[in-house]
């Protein structure tokens, strides 16, 4: 599903202040797969996480999704593989905008914004009832700004806008880093619940052990650029805590 | 009373300028200058073209077209050059002032006697009535036509582009691309409006452009204080507030003029009165919490 070959990553190349945010990192993602990153800050996670995205292109090395290498391409033109919620809950909707023209926007991502009126009674119905699993009430409020939503609920939302078009990639970069312990915990139930519907392939920041251990099928830690550990599903489920919080010391 | 109803002619003209101001501020946070520029532009094709005997139809797409090209022309600057909004469109703004020079042929083109969109359809005897109903039907075909395109899908990713640029990059959305083609769209509004404006007061002026961008902002930012004081949320109501903030804002302008302000001072009022408009929220907000 995603291939990274030899990704290096340099700032400000052969200057005093150079910066090595990745080194010569191989990764080979299967479909599916929800891998938890963790780290220490600087450690290359964000990065690792922009070179799916393309916000960040690669010093070196090459990205390939789906069997198609997708090192160059700007970020709009990767929306066709990979959706995101991104760490601040505001960044992932349009404050301004409706919440069902936001979930319109959502449902076009993998395809051309044409000159056509396209929410019609039938579209309205399938936001409601999107909407209505999360159980906040929003769903008798698809008119209402997104402005006006609280941090939390922008977020739950932005999850669910990530499956309303075709999905196949999911990138989450500390997407609770925001929110309070409560709707942390609704966020990361959320979204352990649609990776398993939709069969999504997903990579979750946190730098929280307790979440890294208790979600997702692999675990990454990273260390100055470098893929310091690799587990599968099985080792991950037999780690305890306190191993992980020795990693860190 | 004639007075204040070409007043309300001209509000309409200016309409189109203001829907054009209302896209590139409000919707996509652009302050964008190249509107003195291409507000002339419009006039000046306008004026030129009708004086050698055009139709009506070649002289609005000329001006149409113009000013879209003026607009395409600030957005890649912008976009594809990462040069400041600001600056891009004072660039553009300070050129069109020779290529609409170039265009008049002379600082000033009279267009008396000359057939324009006003004395092409007769409904009413009365010129002045004749004059606002065209305008009515001018502006309320754009109002319908700005109101689609931005309620189709287009439209909503037009308006989230301004809101949060990396969530419309993460949807697909060519943000460059978007505020290209909303530059352009803004300034054919614009010329547009010089285009009518041109044919209300029967004459082209190289100078005509100079401050129109406060006129616009000052409408939008009327509609802005409507908005809120009406609570209204929809696109379209929106729309139909920038137009009447056009209209509240000319007949400021002419209840000024009509108490025997000097003409000359017509600049300052306008500044001054934008000045209010901004600092008002800000002023009764503070009052509010003493």
């Amino acid at each position: 599903m995603i291939s990274l070959q030899h990704i290096s990553k340099v700032y400000n190349k052969g200057e005093v202040n150079e910066v090595t945010a990745l080194r010569n990192i191989d990764l080979e993602i299967n479909k599916g797969e929800y891998v938890i990153i963790i780290g220490a800050n600087g450690s290359g996670k964000t990065t690792l996480l922009n070179m799916l995205s393309g916000a960040e292109k690669p010093t070196t090395g090459k990205v390939v999704i789906n069997g198609e290498e997708v090192t160059r391409y700007e970020e709009y033109k990767r929306s066709k593989w990979i959706a995101r919620v991104f760490q601040n809950p505001y960044t992932g909707t349009a404050s301004d905008l409706s919440i069902l023209d936001n979930f319109r926007l959502a449902a076009l991502r993998t395809r051309q914004k044409k000159l056509v009126v396209g929410i019609d009674a039938a579209f309205r119905k399938k936001v409601k009832d999107m909407i209505a699993r999360l159980g906040m009430g929003l769903e008798n409020k698809i008119n209402q700004p997104m402005g006006s939503l609280s941090g939390g609920q922008r977020q739950a939302l932005t999850l669910l806008m990530s499956v309303m078009d075709e999905a196949s990639i999911l990138l989450l970069d500390e997407p609770t880093a925001a929110l309070d312990p409560k709707s942390a915990a609704l966020i990361l139930n959320l979204a352990d619940e649609l990776i398993k519907e939709f069969q999504l392939t997903a990579l979750c920041i946190t730098h929280n052990l307790k979440d890294a251990r208790q979600y997702g099928t692999r675990l990454l830690q990273f260390q100055e650029g470098s893929l310091l550990r690799d587990l599968n599903k099985a080792e991950k489920s037999a780690l305890q805590l306190q191993d992980m919080f020795q990693w860190f010391e | 009373m004639e007075f204040y109803l070409q007043a309300l002619q001209l509000s309409l003209c200016l309409a189109s300028m203001c829907m054009g101001v209302f896209i590139s501020m409000k919707i996509f946070n652009i302050p964008d200058i190249t509107t003195d520029g291409s507000y002339t532009l419009g006039a000046a094709v306008t004026a030129v073209l009708l004086s050698h005997h055009y139709s009506m139809v070649i002289v609005v797409l000329a001006s149409i077209i113009m000013g879209a090209v003026a607009g395409m022309l600030t957005g890649l600057i912008h976009t594809k050059l990462k040069i400041d909004a600001l600056l891009a469109g004072i660039l553009v703004m300070t050129g069109l002032y020779s290529v609409n020079l170039v265009i008049l042929g002379r600082s000033n083109v009279p267009l008396i006697g000359i057939a324009s969109i006003f004395s092409g359809f007769k409904f009413f005897t009365n010129e002045t009535y004749n004059n606002l109903v065209i305008a009515c039907i001018v502006i309320s075909g754009l109002f319908l036509l700005i109101r689609y395109i931005l309620k189709t899908d287009f439209g909503i990713a037009m308006r989230a582009t301004g809101n949060s640029e990396t969530m419309t990059r993460a949807l697909g959305i060519n943000n460059d691309k978007m505020k290209i083609i909303g530059l352009a769209i803004a300034n054919a509004l614009t010329a547009l409006s010089g285009c009518l404006v041109a044919q209300y007061q029967n004459f082209a002026d190289i100078n005509m452009g100079i401050g129109i961008v406060i006129t616009g902002l000052g409408s939008v930012l009327i509609a802005n204080a409507l908005k809120n004081w009406f609570k209204v949320k929809s696109i379209a109501a929106t729309l139909l507030l920038v137009i009447a903030g056009s209209l509240v804002f000319q007949m400021v302008l002419a209840v000024t003029l009509a108490s025997g302000v000097d003409p000359n001072l017509l600049k300052l009022v306008t500044a001054v009165f934008v000045l209010l408009i901004v600092a008002l929220p800000v002023m009764s907000n503070r009052l509010k919490n003493k």
